[in-house]
């Protein structure tokens, strides 16, 4: 069925929901590369107009990819929740978001089930910065495994020490600086440069011996296929977090070796080690706009609404983490500063409001327009809509994958500006070891006892 | 304090990454962040840096290996960066070039091409080729010509190693520019290339660069990766890297870390 609207004497006529939704999507490099962008600024104006009036009924009804071709259409809508989609069934896209903004975070957490990711990204593309903004931060996504991610107030932090030949003292070297400025509570995440299963191991066994010697709360995660986790865990390995990069088709999983069987088996193992001391959300998934495309397997979809399914898949395996790594990707899918702003909050609101625990690596690469003052502006940004975690990279600058990203200093700064907690454990711990004073805020010139076994390593 | 201080100094010369910056109340003292803004305008400016192919092609031709110089039909850096479908497609001239000089099949086709940095393929590539020449001679491989490709993009080498009936091909490719590494090669291979080829079905070797993965390091990698990958029928994902214990076991040195193949591809992280 054809979509139609009048503006003045032209009509716009959008042959189906797909085509319709590309076309609403807020400019950006990707969806023009894959062909399916507005051609027009009144074009995409007009399309937002059309979308508006559709029923949410008609987007359930009307999946994008065919049930019979796509699993990840098959999960999205055999775990669809008719009972709470009851209560916003009867909308439009454009009610939607006039219901979303006047909503409790009550109600927003009841309906999160309901929320299909096409359904989050239909109505994104109506709503300004500011919409997206205030919706998310009234959404409450809270997961644990050694402490509290996600409460009101907080915003956690991902230490990410890289290093570019995986060098143990190098690592090590930067997960106490990151900790010293009060990083971490997200998890230690390293993004190793081998993946052989014994590099793997070293690095597990030094984030595992790392964490228990300082009796931190909090987890540790390599960030490998999970196939090659799998196989650590089959070793013995101590792993906390289990992680994979994930995408919006079944296709585009392919592409990164996954498939839904084979994160079922992952989550599985997991679970089986009880590893975490407060809860059991031990996933940890990366996602990022332009993923389907850049694998040949976007059907002719938006990247904004692919990757609103992106959440979809990591959803029903009650993540402790998820992030978006946005302007990682690169320019022919986020052109510039202007693109990769919108898109983060696009992406942090779509996860919230589906009930994923959504961070967002804030970042972009050396080949696209974009620089340190866009990254602090979409920082903010997210800070003020409740982002539950960002990273903490050496000075921005990640010296394995070769990006920018937020450094120890920026989380700093939000706290100061915005008055944002980290988790409370996380915060009590660095209490205790006298980094921090009792409002969360490092003291100058403390004598800091992280620093007892670093002779060791620097030597 | 003073002790903290040297205790920094000390831990800051374990990484390359930006560590012991101190700081000035919640922001980076202003050498930090002058320091930052001129390491990205360095790196802005090597995005845009051409590939010397004549000058490449002469190095490799010096290590006693034939050249072909093709280019993907991204006419320019422009079209290059905004269109990477364009980047991972041979001119059609070229592709028949290749298949005209391709005498009967061979074992790897070998591919040098710009990526997003013509420096690191500068400095790198020519010392990656020569390290591997003696592991190739050793097992017998048959090699293709070199190809040495403009506005190219990882896939690309399907295309190419299809057209030379290649076994496998080898992407020597410059990675996108870091701040602090501008220079990094990456090496992709690929069995069986032809195009529509995934990238879980490559095995990736990066960060090939003096202050990284040696390039002698890097050619013993793709040698082994290579290896199994004939003997066994596949690359990607399923071919699990374990060449460090193969190193070890051949070298007597102790605890060789050097590891640099396959990061975890992040979504789109292609160069």
């Amino acid at each position: 069925m054809a979509y139609r609207h009048v503006v003045g004497p032209r009509s716009w006529a959008f042959a189906d929901l797909a085509t319709l939704m590309a076309k609403a999507t807020p400019p950006r490099s990707g969806d023009r590369l894959a062909g399916i962008a507005a051609e027009s600024a009144e074009e995409n104006w007009a399309a937002r107009w059309c979308l508006a009036e559709v029923p949410l009924k008609e987007i359930l009804a009307r999946p994008l990819i065919p049930y019979e071709s796509d699993d990840v259409t098959r999960l999205i809508l055999d775990t669809h929740d008719q009972g709470a989609f009851a209560e916003i069934g009867h909308l439009t896209v454009g009610d939607f978001r006039e219901v979303l903004l006047t909503a409790s975070p009550e109600i927003l957490a009841r309906i999160a089930p309901a929320v299909t990711p096409e359904i989050a990204a239909a109505v994104s593309k109506i709503m300004r910065n500011q919409d997206l903004i205030l919706v998310a931060r009234k959404c409450r996504v809270v997961t644990r495994f050694r402490n509290t991610i996600g409460l009101p107030g907080t915003l956690a932090v991902r230490l990410q020490p890289n290093h570019p030949t995986d060098d143990p003292a190098g690592i090590t070297a930067a997960i106490l600086d990151g900790l010293s400025y009060g990083c971490g509570d997200a998890v230690i995440g390293i993004n190793p440069a081998s993946d052989s299963v014994q590099a793997l191991g070293d690095l597990l066994k030094l984030l595992d011996e790392l964490i228990q010697r300082h009796a931190i709360p909090t987890q540790g995660c390599v960030l490998t296929h999970v196939t090659t986790t799998l196989e650590a865990m089959e070793r013995g390995l101590p792993v906390d977090l289990v992680f994979q990069s994930i995408a919006g088709t079944e296709a585009a999983n392919a592409g990164f070796g996954v498939t839904l069987p084979l994160l079922k088996e992952a989550h599985a193992a997991m679970l089986a080690l009880k590893r975490g001391s407060l809860g059991d959300n031990g996933m940890y998934f990366e996602t990022g706009q332009g993923s389907c495309l850049s694998a040949d397997a976007h059907h002719g979809i938006d990247q904004q609404t692919l990757e609103a399914r992106a959440y979809a898949v990591a959803r029903p395996f009650r993540p402790l983490l998820v992030n978006t790594v946005v302007g990682f990707i690169g320019p022919e899918y986020l052109y510039d500063g202007k693109e990769i702003i919108r898109a983060g909050l696009e992406d942090h609101f779509c996860g919230k409001l589906m009930g994923v625990p959504l961070g967002v690596d804030v970042c972009y690469t050396n080949h696209a327009e974009a620089d340190q003052d866009d990254m602090d502006t979409l920082l903010t940004l997210l800070g003020a809509a409740g982002c539950t975690y960002v990273m903490g990279v050496p000075g921005a600058d990640d010296v394995m994958l070769n990006y920018q990203s937020t450094s120890f200093h920026d989380q700093l700064y939000l706290r100061e500006v915005l008055g944002l907690k980290r988790a409370p454990e996380f915060e009590a711990w660095l209490e205790a070891i006298g980094l921090t004073d009792g409002q969360g805020a490092l003291l100058a010139g403390a004598p800091n006892r992280l620093l007892a076994d670093a002779s060791g390593i620097a030597a | 304090m003073s002790d903290q201080r040297e205790i920094w100094a000390r831990l800051a010369g374990l990484t390359p990454a930006r560590i012991g910056l101190g700081r000035a109340g919640s922001g980076q003292t202003t050498r930090s962040v002058l320091r930052f803004g001129l390491a990205h305008a360095q790196a802005r400016d090597a995005v845009h840096a051409p590939l010397d192919a004549r000058a490449l092609g002469a190095g490799i031709e010096a290590l006693g290996l034939a050249t072909l110089a093709v280019a993907s039909q991204a006419g320019d850096r422009a079209a290059y960066l905004r269109r990477p479908d364009l980047g991972r497609r041979l001119v059609p001239d070229d592709r028949d070039r290749l298949a005209a000089a391709a005498e009967g099949s061979c074992d790897l086709a070998l591919v040098v091409a710009d990526g997003l940095s013509a420096r690191a393929v500068h400095e790198n590539a020519v010392p990656v080729l020569d390290a591997f020449l003696p592991h190739a001679a050793r097992a017998g491989w048959r090699l293709a010509p070199v190809v040495v490709a403009t506005q190219a993009r990882v896939a690309l080498g399907d295309a190419a190693g299809e057209a030379l009936r290649a076994r496998a091909v080898a992407v020597l490719i410059g990675e996108r520019p870091g701040l602090s590494s501008p220079d990094s090669l990456g090496i992709y291979l690929t069995l069986d290339p032809r195009p529509g080829r995934t990238d879980a079905e490559r095995n990736c070797i990066s960060n090939v660069r003096a202050a990284g993965l040696t390039p002698d390091k890097a050619a013993f990698k793709l040698a082994w990766l290579l290896g199994q990958a004939l003997s066994r029928g596949l690359t990607g994902v399923r071919l699990k890297d374990e060449s460090d214990r193969a190193l070890e076991a051949k070298s007597a040195a102790p605890q060789l870390r050097a590891d640099g193949s396959s990061p975890p591809p992040r979504a789109g992280s292609e160069a």
